[in-house]
Formats: C-alpha cells, sequence, structure tokens
C-alpha cells in the first residue's frame, strides 16, 4: 500500500508543481529518486513533526498542495494542535499520511502501535480521513485528495499486501465499495481489515451465509447511505477495524444508528480493546492476539446471527 | 548508598565487546532493525553501567538509584543486552527480543521490564521526562542522578530545547544528558538534514557545562562522567563524538545498517570483527 500511494504521488507531481512531498526523515529507498529529480518538491523537515506540520500549513496556505509523511504516530498524535489548529482550521490543503497503521511495527513495541489515529484525526473539523483497504485503493486516494480542496489524514500499513480488488475500481471520497454482495449481514472494514472480512465473508459462504463486504475506506465523511442500505437490508452489521473500539469506524457507525429513527439493526464493533498491548509481536500476531483474524470475524458474525 | 554490585568492576572495555556480539545476534535473529544505532551508543552504555552509575539489580526499583533513559529507545537491543548482563534479568530474555509474545520490543519498553525506568521509542520524549525526574530529585532533596542519553538526529525535535531551557533556570545539576553524535541520521547525514553544530556551544548558551569526547574512548568516557556536574547549579551536557557501526568495519557509516541487520554470510563476517570464532 504503502509503495502504491508514493507511486501515485510522484506521478501526479510530476504534472502538477503545486505538489510537494514533505517527509519527517523517514522514507528509505523510497523517495530518493524523487527527491533527486524534483528537489524544489521535495522535503526532508528532519525529526521534528510539530515544525513540519506548521511548515506543511505555511507552504499550503501559499498554493502548495502538501503531502506530510512520516511513520506511525508521529503525523498524527505527536503534532495534533498543529494538525488541528494550523492545518484544518485554515482549510490548509495538506495530506498527511502514515505508514505503520495498526500493528504494522508490532514487534517494534506500544510507542509504534497506532490505534487511536482514526479516532483523533475523524475528530477535527474539516478532515478527510481514509484508510485504503488494499494497493488498488491506495494507488487512488492521491488523485482524490488532488480533486478535493480540504486536507486528508491517509492511514497506510506498509508495503506487500495483496491485491483484494479483481480489477479497476471506481474509487471515490466518501463512497464505500461493495466489495461482496449478500444480504445476510454486513461485514463493514477499513483499512487492512478489508482482507480479515472478504476472507471472513468467504467462509460464511460455506456455511451458506451471505455476507456482505464494505470497504470503508472513507471513515470520515462516512458513507451514510451505505450503512442505511446495510441496515435495512441485511439487519446485522458488525463493524472491524485495526483500531480502538473507541472513536474509529465503528463509534462512527454506531453514533449514525444510535441517532437514526426506527429499530436499530444487531450492531457489534470488532477492533483493539482500549488497553495497551501487553505482549509485543508481529502484526499477524497481535491480531490474532485480539481476535482480529477471518475465523474470529466469522464467529462473531455467526454468533451475532444465532442471537 | 549501596555498595556497588561486583559486576560493575568488570572491564568496561571487556563489557562492550560482550555487548556488540549480543546485540548482533539478537537483532540478526529477529531480523530487527537499528543494530548501528546500538554500536554507536555501546561504549557509552558499557561506562555507565560499569562505572559510573548506582543501582541493584536485586531492587530495581530502589529509590537511590541513579536513573537512566535511553532516549534513543531504538537501540534498546544494547541497553536490554546490558541490563541481563548485570542481571536486572535472565540474559535467556534476550532470545526473545523482537519475537512474537516476547516483552523486549523493539523500542525500550519499561512494562515487564526490570531496569528500564521509562519506555522510549517516539524521540524527544526522553530529555523532558529526565528534566521531571531531576526536578523532583531536587524538591526531595534526595542524592541520585539522572542521565540521558539522546541521539542527534532526535535534537531535530523542539521537545529537547523545551527541556534545555528549563533544565538550568532550574538549576537542575543532578542533570546529565549525553549526546551519541553519530553525524547519521534515517535519511542521510545530519549536516544535510538539519545541521547541529557547533552542537556544544548550541547547549552552552542554553546555560548547560558542555564537554565534547570521543564516545567510543572508555577512559575519556569515564573520567567525564564521573566528573559530574562539571559545575554546580548547572546541569550537564557530553556530546560524544561516535561512530555508527562502531565496531564492525563493513557497518560503519552506512545506513543500511540502521534499517537491516548483517545477514547471511554477513553474520559470521560482523562476529568474526567481533573476536568470535
Ligand atoms: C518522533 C519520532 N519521529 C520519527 C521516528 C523514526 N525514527 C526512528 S530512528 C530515527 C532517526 C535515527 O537517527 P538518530 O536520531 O540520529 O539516531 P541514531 O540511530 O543515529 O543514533 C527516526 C527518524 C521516531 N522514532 N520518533
Ligand atoms: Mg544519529
Amino acid at each position: 500500500m504503502r509503495n502504491a500511494f508514493f507511486n501515485a504521488v510522484f506521478a501526479l507531481a510530476r504534472e502538477d508543481e503545486r505538489i510537494v512531498l514533505m517527509v519527517g526523515d523517514l522514507g528509505f529507498r523510497i523517495v530518493e529518486g524523487f527527491m533527486a529529480e524534483r528537489p524544489k518538491q521535495f522535503l526532508n523537515a528532519g525529526i521534528a513533526e510539530q515544525n513540519m506540520m506548521s511548515m506543511a500549513a505555511g507552504m499550503a496556505l501559499e498554493g502548495k498542495i502538501v503531502f506530510a509523511y512520516s511513520i506511525a504516530n508521529f503525523p498524527t498524535l505527536r503534532c495534533l494542535e498543529q494538525v488541528r489548529n494550523d492545518v484544518c482550521y485554515h482549510g490548509a490543503r495538506v495530506a498527511i499520511f502514515c505508514s505503520g497503521g495498526g500493528f504494522t511495527y508490532g514487534s517494534m513495541g506500544v510507542t509504534h502501535h497506532v490505534t487511536e489515529d482514526l479516532a483523533v484525526t475523524r475528530a477535527m473539523p474539516g478532515l478527510t480521513v481514509i484508510a485504503p483497504g488494499d494497493p488498488i485503493e491506495a494507488a487512488c486516494v492521491p488523485a482524490a485528495i488532488v480533486a478535493h480542496d480540504g486536507p486528508f489524514y491517509v492511514r497506510l500499513g506498509k508495503a506487500g499486501e495483496p491485491n483484494i480488488h479483481a480489477g479497476p475500481i471506481d474509487f471515490q471520497r466518501g463512497r464505500a465499495i461493495t466489495v461482496r454482495e449478500g444480504n445476510d449481514v454486513s461485514l463493514i472494514a477499513t483499512g487492512s481489515m478489508l482482507l480479515v472480512a472478504t476472507r471472513a465473508a468467504d467462509r460464511l459462504k460455506a456455511d451458506g451465509i451471505n455476507a456482505r463486504v464494505l470497504s470503508m475506506h472513507t471513515v470520515k465523511p462516512l458513507d451514510l447511505d451505505a450503512v442505511e442500505a446495510a441496515a435495512a437490508q441485511t439487519g446485522v452489521i458488525l463493524t472491524i477495524e485495526e483500531h480502538s473500539i473507541i472513536g474509529g469506524l465503528g463509534a462512527a457507525v454506531a453514533e449514525y444508528l444510535a441517532e437514526r429513527p426506527g429499530a436499530g439493526p444487531r450492531f457489534k464493533r470488532m477492533g483493539v480493546p482500549s488497553a495497551f498491548a501487553s505482549e509485543i509481536g508481529s502484526q499477524d500476531h497481535l491480531l490474532a492476539h485480539f481476535g482480529l483474524t477471518e475465523a474470529g470475524v466469522a464467529q462473531t458474525a455467526k454468533q451475532m446471527l444465532a442471537s | 548508598m549501596n555498595p556497588l554490585p561486583t559486576k560493575q568492576r568488570q572491564s568496561s572495555v571487556d563489557l562492550a565487546l560482550q555487548i556488540r556480539r549480543t546485540t548482533v545476534e539478537m537483532t540478526s535473529r529477529a531480523n530487527a532493525s537499528h543494530i548501528a544505532s546500538c554500536f554507536s551508543v555501546t561504549d557509552i552504555l558499557a561506562v555507565l553501567y560499569s562505572r559510573v552509575l548506582v543501582f541493584d539489580p536485586q531492587q530495581p526499583r530502589w529509590r537511590d538509584r541513579d536513573r537512566f533513559i535511553l532516549s534513543k529507545g531504538h537501540a534498546c537491543a544494547a541497553l536490554y543486552a546490558v541490563l541481563a548482563e548485570f542481571g536486572f534479568f535472565p540474559k535467556e530474555w534476550l532470545e526473545t527480543y523482537y519475537l512474537d509474545g516476547s516483552r523486549l520490543a523493539g523500542h525500550a519498553t519499561h512494562k515487564g521490564v526490570p531496569g528500564i525506568e521509562v519506555s522510549t521509542g517516539a524521540l524527544g520524549h526522553g530529555l523532558p521526562l529526565a528534566t521531571g525526574m531531576a526536578l523532583a530529585g531536587k524538591r526531595d532533596e534526595r542524592a541520585h542522578r539522572v542521565f540521558c542519553v539522546l541521539s542527534d538526529g532526535e535534537c531535530d525535535e523542539g521537545s529537547n530545547w523545551e527541556a534545555a531551557l528549563f533544565a538550568p533556570h532550574h538549576r537542575l545539576d543532578n542533570l546529565t544528558v549525553i549526546i551519541d553524535y553519530n553525524k547519521i541520521q534515517s535519511l542521510g547525514w545530519v549536516k544535510d538534514v538539519i545541521d547541529l553544530d557547533p552542537l556544544a556551544d548550541k547547549w552552552r548558551a542554553f546555560g548547560w557545562a558542555a564537554r565534547e569526547v570521543d564516545g567510543h574512548d572508555h577512559a575519556a568516557l569515564e573520567a567525564l562522567l564521573t566528573g559530574v556536574p562539571f559545575e554546580a547549579g548547572r546541569p550537564s551536557c557530553i556530546v560524544a563524538h561516535t561512530v555508527k557501526g562502531k565496531g564492525v568495519s563493513f557497518m560503519e557509516n552506512n545506513l543500511q545498517y540502521h534499517y537491516t541487520p548483517p545477514r547471511g554470510d554477513e553474520l559470521p563476517r560482523a562476529l568474526a570483527e567481533l573476536g568470535v570464532k
């Protein structure tokens, strides 16, 4: 996902001189070619994320479209007030993007676990929050950013995730993509959990359960039409995210469902409890630790259908 | 003050060699990053733990211990190796470094790891934390000291300079910062990203008593570190000139080893250079 996103930024930047790629001393073996090719459209801001984010806003207010990159929590939590005041309040065209979402850097320890970013960015007025589900979606995001006048936060994993979509997709900011059709239960996933959700749906299919899978790549603004249709047509909604169950995708869906008139669907959030991981390990290890696996999702869906 | 444990009298040079051997095995086993970052700080850690810091591995939270914070938490493998060497926890734990289910994460982690004061890994937190500990020590009229190691790229972070302003104002002469000035950060040379020179003069201008040293010269390090505070009423700063990857020729000043450990036949070559047959 990371490489698909970077390559799309490089391609757009060659056509559009407003685009600037800013990195917080990260991007080894990814950005060097672009740095040499387009020095005026590149900046290594050093290990100084607060300064980086305010500078990105400053450049954007002068007409640039700034893609600001770092890993893990550094371009969000570390400089959240700069994101809020300088980027969001001024409507600056800054696209913050990070790799390392969720437990990508699980073995690196709790400082590198990214499990509250969607919650805090979702709370920022005017900020579009996107977590693409596969490299095909990730490659579409930079163009969507350039087409929309406003700030973005994009959460990426690492490199090497498989493609989930079979072919070209119609990627639109704020519009969910239906990856599997079905009317028995809805699995709404964001980011890396799209893979887990589609595999869980395939398992459920073997048991005669038709699960709808939605790639909710845009967590804000949420595609309320897609959530409404899932509620009305399937009556059972399970959200899945590699993020705290507080404040992210599941919370956004729950907020909508709780305030909507009429009887709600059966609903459950799968995600990370609000606790620091008590052990470390690879992404797969930690996802299994928290039950965020295809088996875990399929089992939860079945329990909901049985209740 | 408790007597120094016998281990603390072992030669710091021998200890440093042992730490480099252990660390390269830990990172290669787990395919973990940051071996070069470990090697640049190894001699500093070896001198601190064998010659300077007052501690008791049997009572890691002993109230009168000196506090040590490795703010460049990505070099934690070297610190874990030192702590295991002094018996803070069993050496077998080192074999789990970075692996599934371990408590020894790839950044310094306090949870469940005796001897690690605070978790670090997001750069720019260690010195403000150390400053708070030093301030509490002064207010409580305690004699223990606080030592903190920063990396050079880390000095880009503004939070360090906020603490750098604060500590002299509050006369925190129980606080010592050591900067591992290896001249390399994540995307290249420090002088090309954000030049820090003249680094010691910057700290002096902020009110610190600052000295410079060869960060691989054990005698010089020991002389300085046992001489703090350099001036009563001022925090101390030691700018340690180091080489990233120090100790294995092909890793020295080679940015690749910030990211990857020696692989394949590089591992036996690295161990051979460290005197392992
Ligand atoms: C706040 C923050 N931003 C970015 C990083 C990612 N990162 C890890 S190590 C490093 C830089 C390494 O260079 P330096 O600080 O000089 O340490 P060295 O390994 O050379 O001792 C970076 C940017 C981080 N850990 N924390
Ligand atoms: Mg350095």
